[in-house]
């Protein structure tokens, strides 16, 4: 176990590849005394139980598998020194940037942090987000939770599931608890479209057979100790549910798997500015929140569908985070991003016309063709957009030499015209 | 010793207990037909583990007399006293008259001290009766005036501009309000483990997990079928709630329970804080309508319903019950969104003829009811106690204090309660509590051990003597944890621990390939 400093330059809360590859920039801006701190045993967030393959085409260029991934990350930080402390959770994180740490091996300890990197994750929403109607019988749980049973300990949730939600958490597990045999019923989707990745849909449903429900959902559960089972019955376009038209499933498993929410405690201990459309901060162009030299990256920023853009974004906030501590400084943001009808979160929220920036965002409808639009600096088209896939769009210097607002509106809109080449 | 006043309303009949020594019986009604049983006879054995059986097996261990608790599921609290609203009340709500009326302001006026004694989480916020018009305004005078008789302190009522000082997130269409500085929120089922342990500690023999399954009068004595197991008592107290009918039945008594199910819902830290006292509307002759609850956590949680049901394993929600609870809540408290709902419950009410409880000796001798408690019965649980251990020395049991008594163990630690130096100082001595098993409500593996050590043994168990997965992630994070910490301590496999008991089972084994 690590003894911890008392001070380093950068301290990154969070040992997923957010806080690795935050890690790994702070390093590369020149920080050298860089520590991780994370609740688990061993580095790697939620890439350990995810044990299928999938990660690092666009990071590695290759695919891998989520510990694979994992452990390239920590191959590059073995180059480096750097202090990791295990098993060690961030209590609090003050406005100057102490933070208190907890931990069974070195007890309480208050580290001072030049600049801090939050990349705490997300977690899971349950089933008490959505209410659904019925007994609390045990044989519910999240889709994460399943996987972590079944892929670090062994054990399966059941057998015989539903899983409510097409999330890509809860296909990996339809496919997961397939291939041990268990029962896999369906997956059951309240919106007219499914909410993970494409490929998921057809490598982990179609090549199972297992059925994906859409505009359906679970509208009761049964049994007084055990689940027993459940009624589905398909939604309206207001997401009312026919009753008349509910069938029972004989289970004794239902995964949730609707969403992620960003894991914001310390955030909001530290009164950190927050965005509702992402449930994370808001955040500048260096990734920098409403605290001058508190920075975030990774899904405690975003829900993000590929770890790959996890890193990218990481990155960035860790070079940020290390010229901080460093006594550097970028240009401070002079233009502000704002969202279109058809736009539901932008990251980062504000931008600097002097230097090129990836903002990331998400849609609200899907959409067959159609015009990314930045203000009226830029457009680019696009071949299909949906709410599962973040869109990402590279803002250049030149887009903006003859821009003179503050603000810039993103939107996606409909693309009437046959379309050249798309991007 | 103070018994304090006895009930007007409940008859005492003549009865006369068995004698104490040694028993020797033989019990006809078992299958073989003649089982023999020699034992000790129990002074009192006590069917329920719920607040009601929990508080008066606490009040009989004070005396040196031989008790038993008996409870079916595998933990105490488990019945309607975890799934209720948690509110100590005021005393003015319920209805002159009856039994349930007596005892609320008497069992209101012992809970502090109780409270203070055993250390569970017991806070007084008072609560705030809204009217929205001039007829709700008569009401409110009725309940007033009936509060004061009696003897109900503190009562107030307050117009518009009080209300919105003291209460600036309550609807701003409310006229006036009656104060009631004398409720309180306690955690139902944190206040039966530390009264069950305080028990536990000063002589009484708990067996969980085991429901009673017959009564056999058998000479002076009635002897108790606890599955195999019988169990010879001078006195049987019947505090089995919702199935206190089958255990009369038991006895040829016939005491009709229904059930009257109530659903709450949680809502997020998000709202914390939205209103310090107890919201309630003005009541209806038939309800005392949705309130808007700051638990003793600080959650917000809003319910309940009221509606009877045929089955008694029920414990469902629905959406119709979930739309009226939001409603109602909204219009107390109009920043309430039903959005922000992390989980929902229901409990069942024991609903006995005339809507009261019923409480007192029977034509069986030796078999003394506490049947029937429905709200406000967390409330009037002490006082409840108090009232069965009077009837019991008026059968003729000696009640001699008991010389030794233990005093109550020290409140478990809640570390989120902590400073952190006082934080840092237990690391110090036990460094378990540095290790964060659940991440939304700060629970540490120290508190969990703890907890386990004084007798959880189920998921369910730790998380409501601990809170480890009742926050926002309602266990997505430390369930995996806390099983490992069971099956640690307990010693049996992970698939064996279950949510909370027999049947509740979280995970099966792997099958094999081969
Ligand atoms: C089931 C599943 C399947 C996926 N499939 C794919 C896929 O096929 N391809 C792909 O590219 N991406 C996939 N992803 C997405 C990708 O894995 C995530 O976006 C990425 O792991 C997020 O990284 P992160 O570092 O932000 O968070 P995490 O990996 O969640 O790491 C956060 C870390 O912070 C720690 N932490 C939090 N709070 C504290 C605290 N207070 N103190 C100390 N430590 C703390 C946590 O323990 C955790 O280790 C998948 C994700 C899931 C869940
Ligand atoms: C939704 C709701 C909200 C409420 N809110 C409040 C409130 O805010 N304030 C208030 O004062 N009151 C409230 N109440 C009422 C209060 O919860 C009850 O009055 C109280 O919990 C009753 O306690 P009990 O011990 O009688 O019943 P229980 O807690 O049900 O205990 C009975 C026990 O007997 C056991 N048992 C049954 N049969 C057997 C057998 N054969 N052998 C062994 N054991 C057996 C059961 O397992 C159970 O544990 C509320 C009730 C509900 C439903």
């Amino acid at each position: 176990m690590t003894r911890l400093a008392i001070r380093y330059d950068v301290v990154i809360v969070g040992g997923g590849p957010g806080g690795m590859s935050a890690a790994i920039g702070a390093l590369e801006a020149g920080a050298d005394r860089v520590l991780i701190v994370d609740r688990e045993i061993e580095l790697g967030g939620i890439l350990n139980q995810c044990i299928h393959n999938g990660f690092g085409l666009h990071h590695f260029g290759e695919e891998l598998t989520g510990p694979e991934y994992a452990s390239r990350l920590i191959e590059e930080l073995l180059d480096h020194r750097i202090d990791v402390a295990t098993d060690s959770y961030v209590l609090d994180v003050d406005a100057d940037r102490t933070l208190t740490v907890a931990s069974p091996s070195t007890g309480i300890t208050r580290v001072q942090a030049g600049a801090v990197v939050l990349a705490m994750g997300a977690r899971e929403r349950t089933r008490g987000a959505i209410r659904i109607p019925g007994s609390r019988p045990s044989g519910i749980m999240t889709a994460g939770l399943a996987q972590k049973f079944v892929n670090q300990l062994g054990y399966l949730p059941g057998r015989r599931a539903v899983i409510l939600g097409s999330g890509d958490i809860g296909l990996i597990m339809a496919r997961r608890l397939a291939l041990e045999d268990v029962e896999v019923h369906g997956v059951y989707e309240l919106m007219p479209h499914a909410n993970g990745l494409t490929r998921n849909i057809v490598q982990c449903l179609h090549d199972f057979d297992i059925p994906l429900h859409l505009s359906t959902t679970v509208v009761g559960i049964e049994g007084s100790r055990r689940l027993e089972r459940v009624a589905v019955a398909p939604v309206d376009e207001n997401f009312e549910p026919d009753l008349a038209r509910a069938t029972e499933i004989e289970c004794d498993t239902l995964l949730v798997s609707i969403g992620l929410i960003p894991e914001n405690e310390l955030s909001a201990k530290l009164g950190l500015r927050m965005d509702p459309t992402t449930g994370g901060p808001v955040v500048s162009s260096t990734m920098e929140t409403s605290r001058d030299g508190v920075f975030a990256a990774g899904n405690v920023v975003h829900i993000h569908d590929l770890v790959d853009f996890v890193s990218q974004e990481a990155l960035l906030a860790g070079r940020c985070a290390g010229e901080f501590a460093t006594g550097r400084s970028r240009p401070a943001d002079n233009i502000r991003l704002l969202a279109g009808a058809n736009v539901a979160s932008i990251v980062p929220h504000t931008i600097s016309s002097d230097r090129e920036h990836v903002v990331y965002l998400r849609v609200r409808r899907s959409m067959e063709k159609s015009w990314l639009r930045l203000g009226e600096v830029y457009e680019k088209r696009l071949r299909y957009v949906v709410p599962a896939e973040m869109v990402s769009l590279k803002v250049r210097p030149r887009f903006l030499e003859n821009f003179h607002g503050d603000a810039l509106k993103i939107d996606i809109v409909p693309r009437e015209e046959p379309g050249g080449d798309d991007e | 010793m103070s018994r304090g006043s006895r009930l007007s309303t409940i008859e005492v009949g003549g009865f006369r207990l068995g004698r104490a020594g040694i028993a020797n019986v033989t019990c006809a009604t078992c299958a073989g037909g003649g089982e023999r049983y020699v034992g000790v006879v129990k002074d009192v054995v006590v069917i329920g583990g719920g607040v009601v059986g929990c508080a008066i097996a606490r009040a009989l261990t004070h005396y040196r007399i031989d008790v038993a608790l008996v409870e079916r599921e595998v933990e105490v609290g488990f019945g309607t006293s975890k799934a209720n609203s948690g509110i100590i009340h005021a005393g003015h709500h319920t209805t002159p008259g009856t039994v349930k009326g007596e005892l609320v302001w008497r069992g209101n006026q012992m809970w502090q001290d109780l409270a203070n004694e055993l250390g569970f989480g017991f806070f007084q916020n008072g609560d705030l009766t809204i009217a929205f018009d001039e007829d709700e305004l008569l009401t409110l005078e009725t309940i007033e005036s009936i509060g004061k008789e009696r003897g109900v302190t503190g009562l107030e009522l307050w117009g518009p501009d009080r209300i919105h000082r003291e209460e600036p997130n309550v609807s701003k269409e409310a006229l006036a309000a009656l104060h009631g500085p004398t409720a309180a929120v306690v955690n139902p089922y944190e206040a039966c483990f530390a009264l069950i342990d305080d028990a536990v500690d000063n002589g009484l023999q708990l067996l969980v997990g085991r429901p009673v399954t017959a009564i056999t009068p058998e000479g002076s004595h009635l002897v108790v079928h606890v599955g195999d197991e019988h169990i010879a008592t001078r006195c049987v107290i019947n505090a089995a709630g919702l199935y206190a009918d089958r255990v009369c039945r038991m006895v040829g008594i016939e005491l009709p329970i229904r059930a009257r199910k109530g659903e709450e819902y949680l809502l997020d830290k998000r709202l914390s804080g939205i209103v310090r006292r107890t919201i309630f509307p003005c009541p209806t002759p038939t309800s005392k309508g949705i309130l808007v609850i700051p638990t003793y956590d600080g959650t917000i949680m809003v319910g309940p319903t009221a509606e009877l049901v045929d089955d008694k394993e029920d414990l469902s929600t629905t959406s119709a019950g979930a739309a009226h609870v939001f409603e109602m809540a909204q219009r107390l408290v109009p920043g309430i969104s039903e959005r922000d709902c992390i989980a929902e419950f229901a409990g069942l009410r024991a609903v006995a003829p005339d809507d009261d409880f019923v409480i007192g000796a029977t034509r069986v001798p030796g078999f003394i009811n506490a049947a029937g408690v429905q709200s406000p019965g967390l409330t009037a649980a002490p006082a409840i106690a108090e009232e069965i251990v009077a009837l019991i020395a008026d059968g003729g049991l000696d009640l001699s204090p008991k010389p030794d008594l233990k005093s109550p163990a020290p409140r478990p630690v809640r570390v989120s309660e902590l400073g952190l130096s006082e934080l840092e100082q237990l690391v110090f001595s036990d460094n378990r509590y540095a290790h964060i098993v659940c991440r939304c409500e700060m629970v540490t593996e120290g508190e969990i051990a703890d907890a386990i050590e004084r007798g959880a043994r189920t998921l369910d168990g730790v998380k409501f003597r601990t809170r480890a997965g009742m926050g926002r992630c309602q266990g997505g994070f430390c369930t995996s944890r806390c099983m490992q910490l069971l099956s640690d301590a307990h010693d049996v496999p992970i698939h064996d621990i279950t949510k909370r008991g027999p049947g509740t089972w979280v995970v099966c084994e792997r099958e094999e390939r081969t």
